[in-house]
């Protein structure tokens, strides 16, 4: 790892400490190398400032705070404020991240009033669908039938029992002029919704899921077809929102919800019995209702 | 030029004078008035500033942080439950080294719940790194603000300042204050420099993990600051009293202390209360002085030491409470005399809470009880009516 300097101008260097195969690490590169220099990127705590900023190190080449768990929007907003009162305005734009336990549960109330305010902030959730950090337990964000360490799979439980917490259609509803959903499995899509936002004004919301090996259990090689096939069977659709309207939906053939849960060690408890089967079918319905939901035609 | 202004709007002007950069803030009684105050003066033009809104005491502190770290000048104001849902970020806000300005309007905390004064809500955030001032009536008070900023982001310091005022029966009171030019607390107060902060142009990292292998060293650095604030407070006061005549400082505040067998220690409004009740006993004869802690943090313990090296006999008199303890003010009022070779016995009593009435005949009350015997943690004023309908 290399400490910061003005001739060392890589954005996110190498070096840090996040896990093999880590869909976080790979996220950030990619919005950053799509951003470009001129941002201040306030992150919340979890995985992505844990792993890059051990002090007296730091992996980011672009002016960076961490504060707490849940005030990364507040602190955004604090920041922009500052911009423009002290006239630099053009000196940089503010991009306010963090995980999806930061995102959609404990720092969903700022996130809110950040919105509210219509600041002039790009806000990433970066979805791993569970506190990784801490050890992998539920998140609003946990997909239905999850096994986390708090919402484990037991005698008389499969896991998770609730759907995941639909961020983007609350900030559809907040008035946002740009909301849109991506993933590593698709680097170009996701660099061109990242400049797109760039080039809107007032909140923005993009939703990145990034697989974890460790709190998915899939093999560290299989992060970017976990990626691929959590858009192939309609569990993440992606799509973007312009102005309160559906713009785009990315087509893709459809492929059946087992080909995404059976490599994944969180979803082994639905394929012992009867029950778990069941729970699939469920699984299935709601990835067939994303479908057509967003309009997207599967290609047969 | 003197002014009869309420006690909220004569800290809103007063911060106005300083040119904040970002203010945010949420409504609390009874502290609104101030950012009521401001946002109007904002509103009207005649402050260049962000005044921002936001949706909890929580995000206020949160903003003022970002704010600060990005090079701007800084404020919020807060109070009771407010102050205890910025808690977690004005740690954070203290160990990052950023010199917000805080006003506090001292009010009690829930449950019951209830609007009115005490200092249970800064007493309870006393650790978190803050730099504390509290004031005795409204021109301290406007005074203090001027200084807390200079305190704040002079460059050995760097850390944020609270000052607090009595909920009502200092915010909501009228009193004619004399207002610097804005030109003269330009000269006092230059346009705040940072010594670093975020910006594109010179990229690098804030708030970073400290492990076991530092944390340790950048606590100790925080205390060392703590030990070397103190000449920087004596300072502010000294270049205000040059500037504008008026000395509105130190650590403490000696009161007919000369002779004093007894001496009455407190903060903030109380001081008023306990003047005047020394006054009527020092007519009748008693010996007795008022000391007043004007700065809680950096805790003057040297100042109090010397100051209560010659008397018989020391009362706290506190409006907060650390249940199940022992009085705040007493404990580290003992702490910081138990060195010297002539101890006074302490007593301490607990009066005001929730904004019960301080009378001049608690007070001598309480002197009367505490030159009996020591007291500890002995609240006076209580309603014994009440207390037993209440065990029932």
């Amino acid at each position: 790892m290399t400490t910061q300097t003005a001739e060392n101008v890589k954005l996110f260097n190498s070096g840090h400490t996040a896990c093999a195969g880590c869909g976080l690490a790979l996220a950030a590169r990619l919005v950053l190398q799509a951003t470009g220099p001129k941002v201040i990127v306030v992150n919340a705590t979890g995985c992505l400032e844990v792993f890059t900023t051990r002090s007296p190190q730091t992996a980011w080449g672009i002016p960076w705070i961490h504060s707490l768990f849940e005030n990364q929007a507040a602190v955004a907003t604090g920041v922009e404020a500052a911009l423009r009162a002290l006239g630099r305005g053009d000196e940089a734009r503010v991009i306010a991240w963090g995980g999806d336990g930061a995102s959609a549960d404990i720092g969903f109330g700022g996130i809110s009033g950040m919105w509210e305010r219509y600041d002039d902030v790009l806000y990433i959730c970066y979805d791993n669908e569970a506190y990784m950090n801490t050890g992998i337990q539920r998140s609003g964000l946990t997909p239905f039938k999850g096994h986390t360490s708090t919402s484990p799979a037991g005698k008389v439980s499969l896991g998770n029992m609730k759907q995941k917490k639909n961020i983007p259609a609350i900030a559809v509803a907040h008035g946002l002029p740009y909301v849109a959903t991506a993933t590593v499995a698709y680097p170009k899509d996701l660099e061109r919704k990242v400049k797109k936002a760039m080039e809107v004004r007032g909140p923005r919301y993009l939703q990145i899921l990034v697989p974890c090996p460790l709190g998915w259990g899939h093999a560290t090689s299989d992060t970017i077809s976990m990626s691929k096939l959590a858009v192939e069977t309609g569990l993440n659709p992606l799509f973007e929102y312009i102005d309160g309207k559906l713009a785009t939906a990315m087509t893709v053939k459809q492929k059946p919800v087992e080909e995404y849960l059976k490599p994944q060690s969180r979803f082994k408890h639905l394929f012992r019995d009867a029950a778990g089967a069941e729970q699939i079918k469920l699984i299935q319905e709601i990835a067939n209702s994303n479908f057509a939901k967003f309009k997207v035609e599967a290609v047969k | 030029m003197k002014k009869v202004t309420e006690g909220l709007k004569a800290v809103a002007e007063s911060v106005a004078l300083c040119r904040p950069d970002v203010i945010s803030a949420y409504p609390i009684t009874p502290q609104t008035h101030i950012v009521e105050e401001l946002a109007q003066i904002v509103a009207d033009g005649k402050l260049k500033c962000e005044f921002i809104n936001v949706e909890s005491e929580f995000s206020a502190a949160s903003t003022v942080l970002g704010a600060s770290a990005a090079g701007a000048r800084a404020y919020t104001a807060t109070s009771s439950q407010g102050l205890l849902l910025m808690m977690e970020v004005l740690y954070n806000m203290a160990g990052m080294r950023l010199p917000v300005v805080i006003t506090d309007a001292n009010r009690a905390v829930s449950a019951p719940i209830n609007i009115w004064s005490d200092w249970q809500d800064a007493i309870t955030v006393r650790d978190a790194g803050l730099i504390m001032m509290y004031a005795e009536d409204n021109q301290d008070c406007c005074d203090m603000h001027y200084q807390a900023f200079k305190i704040a982001e002079d460059p050995e310091v760097q850390l944020p300042v609270m000052v607090n005022m009595d909920g009502f029966i200092l915010t909501h009171a009228f009193d004619p204050i004399d207002f610097p030019s804005q030109a003269d607390i330009d000269k006092y107060l230059p346009k705040f420099k940072p010594l670093d902060f975020l910006s594109a142009n010179n990229p690098r990292s804030f708030g970073l993990m400290g492990g076991p292998d530092r944390y340790l060293e950048t606590r100790y650095a925080m205390a060392e600051t703590f030990k070397s604030i103190t000449p920087v407070i004596l300072k502010a006061a000294d270049d205000f009293k040059k500037m504008f005549g008026r000395y509105s400082g130190g650590m403490i505040e000696e009161y007919r202390m000369e002779d004093a067998e007894t001496v009455l220690v407190s903060m903030g409004s109380t001081i008023s209360d306990l003047k005047e009740a020394v006054d009527t006993m020092r007519e009748k004869g008693k010996k007795i002085g008022v000391l007043k802690i004007r700065i809680l943090r950096p805790y003057p313990a040297a100042e109090i030491k010397q100051a209560l090296s010659r008397c018989k006999r020391v009362i706290c008199v506190e409006k907060a409470i650390s249940l199940g303890g022992p009085g705040i003010l007493a404990a580290e009022l003992k702490s910081a005399i138990y060195s010297n070779a002539n101890k006074p016995e302490v007593s301490n009593f607990i009066i005001g809470l929730g904004g019960r009435d301080v009378k001049q005949d608690h007070i001598f009350e309480l002197v009367e009880k505490a030159e009996k015997g020591v007291c500890e943690t002995e609240f006076i004023g209580l309603d014994m009516k009440l207390v037993e309908e209440m065990d029932k």
